[in-house]
């Protein structure tokens, strides 16, 4: 084990965890917004995933650019998951919440499962194999271009909450709904837009990480659970905190995994997780 | 009347809060809500603000049924109301809290220059337009939360407890704008534990008492009535 080679891992950590950083704030976002986590969230990506294999794959759409399109379709399948899914179980209790996007998370999956077979698929994209050269360090530029594109997605999504007067809304939605009602903002076309805005960001990540990571039925695990580690280093509904607590979880992912065995790479994030909680419940920038 | 309230009820179970409460309100006046804790007071006004439709009973504002409207539709109609708790959205600006009270309204310069003019009346606002609310005092909250209702231009405003907690200098600050509102035609409905202060500056009164109307008068009657001042004043009245 050289410098180098740690070196090199916490760069590609750092080009994971803007991914990780996106997912958490897709997330984040739900949970800030309507007290809600989306079990199901990582499936989106997943789905995001295919879309873009079958695009490349059917139509030969260069991996990267599929982003608009599975930013739309999940925009849109967000919108729908919340009327059809979510809006029914507001008003139920919080067990029926939980348990309806842990249905989703199944129903989704299996889904893919049952369509697509457990087998890997990738599409193949010059992007995948070419090297850029940052400092005598070597950055894939599949993952390069992945690391950037999330930053932009976050940054547009972090431009829409602080500026325009939705997204303002949106956000004095999350810190007082009864006093949001008072003014006249109604949650429901807000919370299917906050659905939407979230999947979405599933939808661009998914097409970002397309070029280099295979897709299967199972490969939202490799998100979520990270996702949500970055979450709660980020303090719980801290959109902001969560693109930072993104970029932590993704050294500890890549680095502990290369330093330790790819296998206990998730162990590694989840011993992150669990210790954050333990020394601060709120999260480590949770207010 | 502007705003007539009749016989309504309203429950949050199984026991009414609201037990048959009538209250009227001509355009131009002050009147004040008083009682004791748990009177009802805060539910009488939820009820026209349309957080909870009442069970009975007709509110008509003008000629018009309005009982059971949801907050957004009344809002257009000019019903606006604060709530007894502080209700600014702490993480947003002074600025955005007041253009969230805009919402409802299409982005104008109209707008803008109403969001000026409520900056004006508050003084105290301008100059932190771009601090978070959460930094700001008690009565500054009250004050914002009173200029983001004012920008839905409302007929009638429903005030719970607007100096609940407040010092009794800020609380007469309160006051004073209460008093510039109806001076500028706004009509006002206020619940007010300061039951001394709120007669002196409301038209007419309803004292509250388990979900019923126990004494309804003018103002200055009430404050020197014995009745009321024993009951709900606490002592006697300055002579
Ligand atoms: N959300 C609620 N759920 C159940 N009971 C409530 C609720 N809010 C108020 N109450 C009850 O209704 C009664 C009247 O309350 P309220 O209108 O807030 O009184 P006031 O404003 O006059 O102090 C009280 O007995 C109170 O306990
Ligand atoms: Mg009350």
């Amino acid at each position: 084990m050289t410098l180098e080679i740690a070196l090199q891992s916490v760069v590609s950590g750092l080009m994971f965890g803007g991914v990780i950083g996106l997912v958490a704030v897709g997330v984040s976002l739900i949970w800030g917004i309507m007290d809600l986590i989306n079990f199901a969230y990582g499936e989106y990506l997943m789905w995001s995933m295919y879309l873009t294999f079958f695009l490349w794959a059917g139509l030969g759409i260069e991996p990267i650019l599929t982003v608009p399109i599975t930013a739309v379709v999940l925009f849109g399948a967000g919108v729908l998951t919340y009327r059809s899914v979510i809006r029914p179980v507001l008003r139920g209790p919080i067990f029926a919440q939980i348990l309806s996007t842990f249905g989703l998370l199944v129903l989704l999956r299996y889904t893919a499962w049952l369509l697509f077979r457990p087998d890997d698929r990738q599409a193949q994209s010059a992007l995948a194999t070419s090297v850029v050269v940052l400092g005598g360090l070597r950055v894939s530029g599949g993952e390069l271009v992945a690391f950037a594109g999330s930053l932009v997605a976050t940054t547009a999504l972090f431009a829409f909450l602080a500026y325009t007067k939705t997204g303002k809304a949106l956000r004095a939605l999350a810190q007082d709904r009864e006093a949001a009602l008072a003014l006249g903002i109604e949650p429901d076309r807000l919370y299917a837009l906050a659905w939407g805005l979230s999947t979405a960001a599933a939808g661009v990540a998914g097409a970002l990480v397309s070029s280099f990571m295979y897709v299967n039925p199972l490969v939202g695990d490799v998100f979520l659970l990270p996702a949500f580690a970055a979450v709660a280093l980020g303090g719980f509904g801290n959109v902001y905190g969560a693109v930072a607590g993104g970029l932590v979880i993704g050294v500890v992912n890549v680095t502990g995994g290369t330093l330790t065995m790819p296998k206990v790479k998730l162990a590694l994030v989840y011993l992150v997780f669990v210790g954050v909680l333990f020394m601060r419940p709120k999260g480590l920038w949770g207010r | 009347m502007l705003l007539t309230v009749g016989d309504v009820h309203a429950t949050y179970g199984r026991f009414d809060v609201l037990r048959g409460i009538s209250v009227g309100v001509a355009a131009g006046e002050i009147v004040a809500v008083l009682g004791p804790n748990g009177a009802g007071k805060s539910t009488l006004l939820k009820a026209i603000a349309g957080f909870l439709p009442p069970r009975q009973g007709s509110i008509r504002l003008s000629d018009e049924e309005i009982a059971g409207l949801r907050p957004s539709a009344l809002l257009r109609k000019g019903v606006v109301y604060v709530m007894q708790r502080s209700s600014v959205f702490p993480k947003l600006t002074i600025l955005e809290n007041l253009e969230m009270g805009a919402y409802i309204r299409p982005s104008s310069p109209e707008v803008k220059a109403d969001i000026d003019r409520v900056l004006g009346l508050f003084p105290q606002l301008a100059g932190r337009r771009h601090q978070r609310a959460e930094g700001l005092s008690g009565g500054e909250r009250r004050m914002l939360e009173i200029g983001r209702a004012l920008l839905l231009h409302p007929k009638v405003l429903l005030l719970d407890e607007p100096t609940m907690g407040l010092a009794p200098l800020v609380a007469d600050l309160i006051f004073e704008k209460i008093l510039e509102l109806r001076a500028a035609g706004t009509t006002v409905l206020m619940v007010e534990q300061n039951a001394r202060l709120a007669l002196e500056v409301s038209d007419r009164a309803y004292v509250l008492e388990q979900g019923q109307v126990r004494v309804e008068g003018r103002g200055q009657e009430l404050l020197t009535s014995d009745a009321v001042r024993r009951a709900y004043l606490g002592g006697a009245a300055p002579r």
